[in-house]
């Protein structure tokens, strides 16, 4: 028995019908085809599927389709605003935080949350707040100081795309 | 991976989800899912039905009420470590809810669902069950209140009825305490896997030297799956201290035997005592004395294995209590 469900996904508003069982993922990536966020270890524990719900980082792979109706998705492909990057996909590329990129997604979807939460982390604070992601390639240091490097560029420019992807999360849309 | 089928409710209300449970056999509640999903895609549950209780924001509340906390059953974890309330009314609960798994679970994972699931090694069980809370447990002939230690009846089950729903957990505040001396406190140690447990680490603390330490403090102690961070042994520890002499003692463990329990043989060596590592040493010797319960073992962590880490996150904790490091 298919449930309709209505999300607004990076600001616009989808409704469909989904069965029960399906993942917050599958419809991403199958329905909307938004194939941005990945799926790694499918269990809780790797990180790439995060995308933000209502404003707050969620392992996509565990939560159903229903469970976001009424609610506010933002994947990595509602980052840039305008044709712009958001500054921590700008601090990624500038500090090359990543190898092979798999894991990419989630870790900017997590660090646009750590760093909306505390906006000036020490590297430690970015290493406990990346508990949750998984870089199988083990290139953690300038997924770290990509982190960093996001948090400067954030705090000089504070009102600039962050503003504007935070403010259309709050309100749905 | 996909769960098996099932159908979906969504409740909108507790009196709703209470009767959707009557009218539903073979149903699940599903509040973050952080629990219950995990197992259906692994096809170790398989209900029929699910109802979804995630929308009722009555259940989402923490409050203090004199000398307890009240916190609804779908409070996030995340939502707990960042309380204020909490905080300051039992620092304990806000240090160990920011340290179960990582933060996108901790933004899910809710403290009734947790607890509602019963695995033995649970974070929150091991440490509601030293801070004596209660669960309030609601039917369709109204609520009642359960003692933590009538809760966990075994592994993945409790004292919930069939058709009942878990509607809030309270928790006794703890009284302030202070450190007159300059030894570091434990709070923001780390609660996310005592990778070390203390193997090889001399602790040349055994003379004492813990002038002054008053009132009640608890700490919690925990060895982590390594990619999970789910809990694999815990121990958390209640203890009323006066002039460095424990008055009393309340001591959990978790992930020992098949519910957590209270470690009273430990409980009972360190009361009366002065707080010392010597001391603290020797009382965590008698954990395995009187658990009521043959220990348990997995894949990861056999029984013997966790008989040998269980008093060490206990002494961790009790370390952390009185302000000595570990390390």
């Amino acid at each position: 028995m298919k449930v309709p469900i209505k999300v607004t996904v990076n600001g616009k508003v989808c409704e469909s019908e989904v069965e029960p069982r399906t993942l917050l993922v599958h419809f991403l990536r199958e329905e909307l085809g938004l194939t941005g966020t990945k799926i790694g270890c499918d269990t809780s524990q790797c990180g790439a599927c995060v995308v933000r719900l209502d404003g707050a980082t969620v392992k996509s792979c565990t939560c159903l389709a229903v469970q976001a109706d009424g609610m506010a998705v933002t994947t990595i492909e509602g980052l840039a605003q305008n044709g712009n990057l958001h500054p921590v996909q700008e601090a990624f590329w500038d500090n090359h935080g990543l190898q092979c990129g798999y894991c990419t997604a989630g870790m900017i979807m997590t660090v646009t949350e750590l760093l909306q939460r505390n906006p000036h982390p020490s590297a430690d604070e970015v290493r406990a707040g990346l508990e949750g992601n998984i870089c199988r390639c083990t290139g953690y240091h300038n997924i770290v100081k990509a982190t960093l490097a996001a948090a400067e560029t954030m705090a000089a420019a504070p009102a600039s795309t962050t503003a504007t992807t935070e403010a259309t999360e709050a309100t749905g849309g | 991976m996909y769960t098996p089928e099932f159908d979906y409710h969504k409740a909108g209300s507790v009196a709703e989800a209470i009767a959707l449970l009557i009218s539903h056999d073979d149903a699940r509640l599903l509040a973050g899912g952080h629990s219950l999903l995990p197992l259906m895609r692994l096809r170790l549950a398989r209900p029929s039905t699910l109802i979804d209780i995630g929308g009722l924001g009555d259940l989402k509340s923490i409050s203090v009420h004199g000398d307890a906390i009240r916190i609804g059953a779908l409070t996030t974890h995340g939502e707990i470590a960042a309380s204020h309330d909490v905080r300051h009314a039992n620092s304990l609960l806000a240090e160990v809810a920011g340290g179960i798994g990582d933060p996108q679970v901790r933004n899910r994972g809710t403290i009734g669902g947790n607890i509602a699931h019963a695995d033995p090694a649970s974070d929150w069980g091991t440490v509601l069950t030293a801070l004596e809370a209660s669960v309030e447990v609601q039917g369709a002939n109204g609520s009642r209140t359960v003692a933590i230690g009538d809760f966990f009846q075994g592994p993945f089950a409790t004292a919930v009825g069939e058709n009942e729903i878990i509607t809030a957990v309270t928790v006794p505040t703890l009284t302030h305490h202070e450190h007159d001396t300059g030894h570091g406190h434990g709070h923001g140690h780390d609660e996310h896997g005592h990778d070390d447990h203390g193997h090889g680490h001399e602790h040349d603390h055994g003379g004492g030297g813990l002038a002054a330490l008053h009132g009640e403090v608890g700490e919690y102690a925990k060895m982590s799956h390594p990619a999970s961070f789910y809990p694999v042994v815990g121990g958390a520890v209640i203890v009323n201290v006066e002039n460095s002499r424990c008055v009393s003692a309340r001591v959990a463990v978790g992930g020992l035997v098949p519910t957590p329990v209270r470690a009273r043989a430990v409980e009972a060596a360190l009361t009366g005592q002065e707080l010392t590592a010597d001391n603290i040493a020797a009382a965590v010797n008698h954990l395995a004395d009187d658990l009521g319960a043959a220990i348990i073992g997995d894949v990861f962590a056999s029984a013997e294995y966790r008989r040998v880490v269980a008093p060490v996150e206990v002494k961790h904790a009790l370390f952390h209590a009185i302000g000595l490091a570990h390390h």
